[in-house]
């Protein structure tokens, strides 16, 4: 089961409280957990990555494991302690202001 | 007896105020969608309780939100269990989707507009700035958008369709942002002839459809405008709104950047009411409810002051379609007030008299229940208000 935390606005938007959690196929990667996500909770598409072009939206990071892995391949596989469970993969709005 | 329902949208959220035929005791619902810029939120006409939202963020786009009860709960459309995948099975969730129509068969190929610094670029989707539902249909819904463009949904928002040819019409590359993004903000459907609409973009200027939507032309024959090297250019003009009264759709009404003007031919030709404005900069204008040569607009000091002249918030009626215009003062602060009014942040509803309403960026929504003359605020501090939607409701 992987573990999947949201940005707040996300979380209100898909109308969930604390972390998701999803089944995901192996090889896990940033795609397919973000597929999960948005088959999971549609009204998620688009804020997180382009609906088109499924690229992450600039002011969007993922991290997990201490790493932001937001510039690695969509489709490299994500940390084994991501894809046990064992860590959350965290979806981060970018922090702005003064 | 009647009632009155306030759709408010804030930089932090959207606000239902609302109020019995009196109009004096008031209140306030929410914030819905705290912490998003609700650029619109407006009513249908034909189902008042039909209510579309324009939900948007830097961060994470755009969302349309629904409601099908008069704003007590909402919903993205297509959303619902039963609505999650199309009969071939693909998912659904596409209601903030809002691609440009490039198709050989509908759309333009990906024009490109002029930049702030002169050069081309692209059309590239940024947020819908206005929302107006059709005035036949419920589930019929045009969007305004930046990069300037109109799309329109027919299925209540399920999903989005652009209107390609404004787009692609052949002065586009002509087209320009203002220092707020290149929008399309305002969509004026005429109630005698369903073929014909009419909208505005800053800045490119005013533009008119007679055949639905296929075709555009520019109708801005008479606007001048100094901040472009033709000031009489066909397109080019910051026009910040038109407003229109139901009785009257061939009589338009324009807050440009600079200048108010008027039109009596269905934009074929403007001609200045500015008159004795203390300063014809502004942002909102609209009609009375009940008669269509009474005007408000809320006087600014300039383009680089956005705020009252001499700290003093100040709407001006003229009930002569323009020209000779009255200062209303009565429950407006009078001094050390430097708040803007936005574009989409006036309205009126339909009870007698007349109620006008306006938001401010100082968050404080003002109403009168006599066409103007006095004002009270109904409520004092929400966040920036960007958008105020007034309905009477039976």
């Amino acid at each position: 089961m992987i573990r999947v935390v949201l940005p707040p606005h996300l979380r209100t938007l898909a109308r969930v409280n604390g972390e998701v959690e999803l089944e995901v196929k192996a090889p896990v990667s940033t795609r397919s957990v973000l597929d999960a996500l948005e088959a999971r909770y549609p009204m998620l598409r688009g804020t997180i990555r382009d609906h088109m072009t499924h690229l992450r939206r600039p002011m969007v990071r993922f991290f997990a494991c201490g790493e932001d892995l937001s510039h690695e391949s969509p489709d490299a596989p994500l940390p084994n302690l991501i894809a046990s469970g064992s860590e959350p993969f965290l979806i981060i709005g970018a922090i702005a202001g003064g | 007896m009647s009632k009155i329902r306030v759709l408010v949208g804030t930089k932090k959220g959207a606000f239902v105020l609302t109020s019995d035929g009196m109009r004096k005791r008031w209140k306030v619902s929410g914030p819905h969608f705290a912490g998003w810029e609700i650029y619109h939120i407006k009513d249908s006409p034909v189902d008042p309780d039909r209510i579309y939202a324009s939900q948007t963020s830097d961060w994470f786009g755009q969302i349309i939100q629904r409601s099908d009860d008069g704003g007590k709960t909402w919903k993205t459309p297509g959303s619902s269990p039963d609505e999650l995948k199309t009969p071939d099975g693909m998912l659904t969730g596409e209601s903030n989707k809002f691609v440009y129509d490039t198709s050989p068969e509908t759309g333009k190929p990906l024009t490109t507009h002029q930049w702030y610094d002169g050069t081309q670029h692209p059309w590239r989707f940024k947020r819908v700035w206005h929302l107006e539902p059709s005035l036949e249909n419920p589930d019929h819904v045009y969007a305004g958008v930046e990069d300037a463009a109109l799309f329109e949904s027919k299925d209540g928002g399920k999903s989005w369709q652009e209107l390609a040819g404004l787009r692609g019409s052949d002065t586009g590359p002509k087209w320009q942002p203002g220092a707020g993004g290149m929008c399309l903000h305002t969509i004026l459907l005429d109630p005698k002839d369903r073929q014909r609409m009419f909208i505005a973009i800053s800045a490119a200027g005013a533009f008119r459809t007679d055949d639905g939507g296929k075709s555009w032309k520019p109708i801005n024959h008479g606007l001048h405008s100094q901040y472009i090297p033709d000031p009489t250019a066909e397109v080019g003009h910051c026009v910040h709104r038109i407003a229109m009264h139901q009785s009257r759709p061939n009589t338009l009404f324009m807050q440009k950047h600079w200048d108010v003007m008027r039109s009596d031919d269905a934009g074929d030709s403007w001609r200045e009411v500015s008159g004795n404005l203390p300063t014809d900069f502004g942002f909102p204008i609209d009609v009375h409810a009940h008669e269509p040569e009474t005007i408000y607009v809320v006087p600014i000091k300039s383009d680089s002051e956005h705020y009252p002249l001499k700290g003093r918030l100040r709407v001006y009626r003229s009930r002569t379609g323009g020209n000779e215009w009255e200062a209303l003062t009565k429950g407006l602060p009078q001094r050390n007030c430097y708040v803007n009014v936005l574009r989409d942040a006036m309205s009126v509803d339909s009870l007698e008299p007349c109620g006008v309403y306006f938001g401010t960026t100082g968050g404080q929504v003002y109403a009168s229940t006599d066409a103007g003359d006095r004002w009270k605020p109904i409520v004092h501090d929400l966040p920036a208000v960007l958008s105020v939607e007034a309905q009477a409701l039976p």
